[in-house]
């Protein structure tokens, strides 16, 4: 392989960071399988024995815990990388698609596992997101009903949810990731710059796998389960008061990787915010490998120096307008919307909407015009938009909402 | 001629293999949806006795915690029963007496005695049980959640 490829701050190990925390992960989970009870009457009392009486018990649960959070985001950050690195042309298209499959299936995986402790806040985080699902037009509601298996949470959802949660998500992560490694190695590896010659392959210095990639991701394996360890340790397994279909706590917040979502939900009316906008950033990310570029280059962060300072202006932009937004809307516009006197479906989704895809436009032309922008840069400088205003979003759903989803501090939280 | 007969066979081969693949579906999604779920019930199971009309003054909200809602008695003396589901994302409701609504502890929706939306972001007034009142008794029927677009005096139950 190529030395190049071996640079640690070309990938940060991340991929073989989202395999080591999925091992980890199937491991814990292997063990819980043989105490959890599926029921909604056993489910809380048999995490209250795993964690009071059995031994290492708490560590088992806290090690999949923080498993199951740092994987959503190493995974996250993993395709950051890969986009920002530009490793999604010609060969590597098929596997950004198997990628986002992947993602989807470790948010899946990890959503059905958010109900099983049966707790306060797996109980009112579940019912959130299944009701946002009720907003989809059309299939929602039915949709709904067969995650449930009801009308609401109850036995077939917990059954339901376990089912999927240890053997359906598990297999079909297992079978998916193989192929995902296996495009990687028919891409030729991971991708590296282009070399100062015309034939960047043959000028390439070569280095045998074994030992020098093998002793690297050795090492980054090793650190990750120490990692997890001491978090879990330091940390463990949050578990609540058991749940409760009578009193909703307040604030009720969903599991943090959907409260971006959620944030979208204060700022509008359902149907955009858990329908048209997950569709609009589905098909846009999903679209990223087929879009018409000016050139297929990759290997090297940003594209180039004037990529990261189109990225930078990108990121500063939404660092600002974002938080922007949403004081606006919460200070100036207030409760009734753009136009208090016309139906919430206008007021609160149509108009917010169409400012915020004016505003998107708006960036495009300018980083085209004024920057003069590539086909390439401009799309990074998008994609760097979404995702620095998606974070921004579920760093306000995390430490700024309190009772009442109020803004306030972090610490009056 | 052989080509052909080759093409023909396999291709009865792979139709044999899709309707297998339908009929294991159908196996299975019919396997899954009998599974016993809450009772619909039948009927009497889900109407709840709440009590007397004298029980509850008008102006005045009982919760029922067992049947998922509160019974809300009118300043004009009707009755109506509501879901104590938020409308916007599910959450239970709870009634604030001194502040005369039900105040949505995910979102921050408010509703009035009779559900309606006194500020968003719920899209929709409060859903209702309908409310029977037999020789001065008064019944609710859980079985079914009413949807509704705004409070309208016909909706209550009167005496």
């Amino acid at each position: 392989m190529p030395v190049e490829a071996l640079r640690y701050t070309l990938t940060f190990g991340l991929g073989g960071m989202s395999l080591v925390l999925l091992l980890l992960l199937m491991g814990t989970g292997l063990l819980m399988i043989f105490v959890y009870e599926p029921s909604p009457e056993r489910a809380y009392a048999s995490i209250l024995v795993m964690q009071q009486e059995m031994l290492f018990g708490g560590l088992i649960r806290g090690v999949h815990y923080w498993s199951a959070n740092l994987l959503i985001a190493v995974a996250l950050l993993h395709m950051l990388r890969v986009f920002l690195t530009g490793a999604f042309h010609g060969l590597r298209r098929s596997n950004w698609l198997i990628g986002l499959g992947l993602l989807f299936l470790i948010l899946v995986a990890a959503f059905t596992g958010y109900l099983l402790p049966w707790d306060q806040t797996s109980y009112w985080a579940i019912t959130i997101c299944t009701e946002m699902l009720g907003y989809v037009p059309g299939i929602g509601t039915a949709i709904q009903r067969v995650l449930l298996g009801g009308a609401e949470i109850g036995p077939a959802t917990v059954i339901n949810f376990y089912a999927a949660h240890t053997s359906i998500m598990p297999i079909l992560l297992v079978v998916l990731m193989t192929y995902h490694f296996w495009r990687v190695r028919i891409a030729g590896g991971v991708v590296v710059p282009p070399g100062p010659g015309d034939h960047p392959e043959a000028d390439a210095e070569y280095v045998p796998v074994d030992p020098h990639l093998l002793l690297r991701e050795y090492v980054v394996m090793l650190v990750v389960i120490a990692s997890v360890l001491v978090i879990a340790i330091l940390f463990g397994a949050p578990l609540g008061e058991p749940a409760n279909a009578g009193v909703s706590p307040n604030p009720a917040k969903a599991p943090w990787y959907f409260l971006g979502f959620q944030e979208l939900l204060l700022h509008f009316h359902p149907l955009f915010a858990v329908f048209i906008v997950p569709l609009l950033i589905a098909v846009a990310v999903i679209s990223v490998p087929f879009l018409k570029y000016d050139s297929e280059q990759s290997g090297t962060w940003f594209l180039s120096a004037a990529g990261r300072r189109i990225a930078i202006v990108a990121a500063t932009t939404a660092l600002l307008a974002t938080p922007l937004w949403i004081l606006a809307d919460e200070f100036v516009v207030g409760p009734g919307g753009w136009l208090p006197n016309s139906s919430p479906l206008i007021s609160n989704g149509l108009l917010p909407f169409m400012a915020l895809l004016a505003g998107i436009v708006a960036f495009y032309a300018v980083l085209r015009k004024k920057f003069a922008a590539s086909m390439n840069e401009a799309v990074q400088a998008l994609f760097v938009l979404f995702v620095v205003s998606f974070a921004v979003l579920t760093a306000t759903g995390v430490w700024f909402r309190g009772s009442g989803m109020a803004l306030v501090w972090p610490w009056q939280i | 001629m052989k080509k052909d007969r080759r093409k023909f066979l396999s291709r009865i081969l792979q139709a044999l293999g899709g309707l297998a693949v339908l009929e294991a579906t159908w196996v299975a999604a019919t396997f899954l949806g009998s599974r016993r779920g809450k009772a619909p019930s039948d009927d009497g199971a889900n109407l709840r006795i709440a009590g007397p009309v004298e029980r509850f003054e008008p102006g005045s909200v009982t919760a029922f915690r067992d049947g998922e809602f509160y019974l809300a008695r009118l300043q004009d003396g009707g009755f109506l029963a509501l879901h104590r589901k938020c409308t916007h994302l599910g959450c239970t409701v709870p009634w604030i007496a001194d502040e005369q609504r039900f105040a949505c502890p995910c979102h921050a929706s408010a509703f009035d005695i009779h559900g309606d939306v006194l500020s968003s972001p719920a899209p929709r007034p409060l859903d209702l049980f309908s409310v029977q009142i037999e020789n001065g008794i008064v019944k609710v029927d859980t079985t079914k959640s009413i949807r509704r677009g705004r409070f309208e005096p016909l909706q209550a139950t009167r005496v």
